[in-house]
């Protein structure tokens, strides 16, 4: 007798692209959130698998800081080719130059609250509904809450106390004028099941989750790429190391691990082991306790 | 086996946790995660640094599961938290949620998507008007494996007998529910007994420890693999050159198992075709069942749109506009005496008009008040409604994807009750 089991990725995924198919049938313009990241690469797949034989039905959006690695920009260019989807880059250096973003100064400056704005800015513009994003609930502890279709008000503001009860696999889009909702189809995968997720449907990534050799500074404990974008600390040593990164995100604040993982296998066993999350890299989220809460409810990704 | 393969053999269990701060339900989840190591080390160092700042001898493990600003400041729970953890076995997610009547809301939302529950009872104070309350809701919302951790096991000494008098008066309870499969443990989850080791202080208990049987209770059967039901989410056209013709209903199937040849019938029109193919972007499959995601394409042109249900022909579902439900309300405003709401029911979307309450249910003595008629937040009752148009429906019982509806104000868009049809 047959079994009538999925494995967990097989769920994953069939819950991942029933959740694109509601925000497609639910929604006039929604929208994917596309940041060149292992998690934006995972979503995009399975929007294609929800649409097969069709193209996916709207375009990806992109907030570029002007601080990206170059490695992410090609692989993005590359693979909006490949699979012949439309791509709109928001550009948080021209909400910069129109004065509705200001930059930070100082050593630690970074680009990521920025994004907010230039986000909101390009929803918007283009009058997007729905903002499909490619968060996990194991990621940090703001988001273990986060629903699956999550009501944003005409600010673009979360309101973590009035959330919607989300019950069985029934989704409530419905809302006024002027406000959108963010739907994140990942929310139940863990950092494992998105490498087992890539290694198993053998999906390209960036080259820099591969471990390899780097010019690095040491800023606090925190590994980071020296660039044209990180402002110098005195007294800093740059020393070229052995790298990957676990999460990709602005040049100035993604943190590197030291790795020699330069395969998916290896990658797959590192994750297994290791004993610090991925955003512990992140320099972003060590502002403060509840960063990543304060920011979602400004309405950050 | 590498890490790399063994992934390949594992499956997904979805498990609610009902409970107070008292019961030691986040010590349960933190002893959960820990044990397995699905604790990284500076989450580890942020609680351990927390606990001796409180002055706290041992390392608390509940502080693993707070969240939010507002709830660390309170110091209670107050939503459902969704927790990841696996074993080489298998893949869990925790829907953590608050266990006071309160928060039934919150208990019934996240039960909904469970197959199993995990009900903790302090081994001192034995069974409580919460444990009723979380086992009636286990039975409500048809989970189909229910645990219960008889916890604090060494603050009673590890006695038999104080495990035995609780299992006796959980069995006398919930042989009123329709509850099919309960299992008792006795535990601590500040000790670490049973949970993911076996006790070394209960050579009387000869039952498994917590996670082996989460780990091995069997839940290929948990979904309804014998009623065909394909609720369409959507038609797929192309309208590409490769493509040209190419029409598809993608859709998830709620249950039953679909092939390639099957004669079925469109609801609502009635009419019948057959199966052509069953695609995915990998290829198109010989079979597909419960949950998974596919596009189905039929024999004939016909006219099917999203709200459609396609089924087998000699197994339709209920189909009607005067329905009987059970009701979780749950917003604050409180329902309406024949108000109007929108109702949604797998892909449908349709209006209905509160016709009845019949009786609301006392959740802690399960009695049924027929002379209670307003329905406020957390309220359990059983209504009537008529819906605008038909709906192709199940009863909760026989399936809890064609079975559940939500019914939601359209004033406010706010989700205010979950309905099980009966």
């Amino acid at each position: 007798m047959t079994s009538y089991n999925l494995t967990h990725l097989r769920e994953l995924e069939a819950e991942g692209i029933f959740v694109i198919r509601e925000v497609a049938a639910q929604f006039e313009r929604p929208v994917l959130m596309f940041s060149g990241g292992k998690d934006s690469i995972v979503m995009t797949h399975l929007a294609r698998k929800a649409f097969y034989p069709s193209r996916i039905p709207f375009p990806l959006l992109h907030v570029d800081t002007g601080h990206n690695f170059p490695e992410t920009i090609a692989f993005r260019d590359n693979m909006m080719e490949r699979i012949g989807a439309k791509l709109i880059v928001a550009s948080v250096q021209d909400s910069i130059d129109r004065g509705t973003a200001v930059e930070e100064t100082g050593v630690n400056a970074s680009r990521i609250r920025l994004q907010t704005t230039t986000l909101l800015e390009a929803l918007e513009k283009h009058d997007f509904d729905a903002a499909l994003g490619g968060a996990r609930r194991d990621e940090e502890k703001a988001r273990a809450k986060e629903r699956f279709f999550s009501h944003r008000d005409e600010f673009g503001q979360w309101d973590p106390k009035n959330q919607r009860p989300e019950l069985w696999n029934i989704f409530n889009g419905r809302k006024n004028m002027g406000e959108h909702f963010r739907v994140f189809p990942l929310s139940n995968w863990t950092e494992m099941d998105i490498w087992q997720y890539i290694l198993h449907e053998n999906l390209p990534i960036p080259s820099l989750y591969f471990a390899h050799k780097r010019v690095c500074v040491n800023r606090g404990g925190v590994i980071l790429s020296k660039s044209a974008h990180l402002p110098e600390k005195e007294g800093e040593e740059a020393k070229e190391c052995m790298v990957r990164f676990r999460t990709i995100g602005d040049m100035t604040s993604t943190g590197a691990s030291l790795s020699e993982a330069d395969t998916l296998e290896k990658i797959i066993d590192e994750v297994a082991s290791t004993r610090i999350t991925e955003r512990g890299g992140r320099a972003d989220d060590k502002r403060s306790e509840t960063s990543m809460e304060d920011r979602k409810k400004e309405g950050y990704f | 086996m590498t890490q790399a393969k063994a992934y390949l053999n594992m499956d997904l269990l979805r498990f609610s946790t009902a409970g107070s701060v008292d019961d030691g339900k986040s010590t349960l989840i933190g002893r959960l995660l820990y044990d397995s190591k699905s604790i990284f080390e500076d989450q580890f160092e942020t609680i351990k640094k927390v606990s001796e700042r409180r002055g706290e001898e041992e390392v608390n493990l509940a502080l693993l599961t707070d969240g939010l600003k507002a709830e660390r400041e309170q110091g209670i729970t107050i939503d459902v938290a969704y927790r990841y953890f696996a074993t080489p076995k298998r893949k869990f997610i925790i829907a953590d949620t608050p266990g006071h009547v309160q928060y039934t809301r919150n208990m019934v939302t996240g039960a909904s998507t469970a197959s199993l529950a995990i009900v903790l009872v302090d081994a001192r104070k034995g069974m409580l008007e919460q444990s009723r309350r979380h086992l009636f809701i286990s039975s409500l919302l048809r989970i189909p494996h229910v645990v219960v951790c008889v916890n604090k096991m060494d603050l009673v000494d590890y006695q038999e007998d104080a495990f035995e008098n609780i299992k006796q008066d959980f069995r006398e309870f919930s042989a009123k529910l329709q509850l099919t499969d309960v299992h008792f443990i006795p535990i601590s989850a500040l000790k670490g007994d049973n949970v993911v080791k076996r006790s070394k202080h209960m050579d009387w208990y000869q039952g498994p420890t917590l996670m082996y049987l989460l780990e091995n209770v069997h839940i290929a059967g948990d979904h309804n693999h014998i009623d065909c039901r394909f609720p369409v989410q959507c038609v797929i056209r192309p309208q590409t050159d490769e493509f040209h013709d190419y029409r598809g209903y993608a859709g998830r199937i709620a249950g039953g198992v679909f092939k390639p040849g099957d004669e079925i019938m469109v609801l609502p029109s009635g009419f019948t075709t057959t199966i052509t193919a069953i695609d995915t972007f990998d290829g198109a499959v010989e079979e597909a069942f419960c949950p998974m995601s596919v596009t189905i394409r039929i024999d004939d042109d016909l006219d099917i749109s999203r709200g459609d249900m396609l089924v087998r022909t000699n197994n339709i579902p209920k189909v009607g506009q005067d329905l009987d439900i059970m009701i979780c309300w749950l917003s604050r405003k409180k329902l309406i005496p024949r108000g109007k709401y929108a109702l949604k029911h797998t892909t449908k979307d349709v209006r209905c008009i509160i016709k009845e309450v019949k009786y609301k249910v006392n959740i802690n003595t399960l009695h049924r008040m027929e002379d209670a008629k307003v329905i406020g937040l957390n309220d359990l009752a059983r209504i009537s409604i008529r819906t605008t148009q038909p709906l192709f429906y199940d009863t909760y019982r026989r399936n809890r994807v064609t079975g559940s509806v939500i019914i939601v104000d359209e004033a406010t868009n706010e989700t205010v009750a979950a309905g099980m049809i009966i």
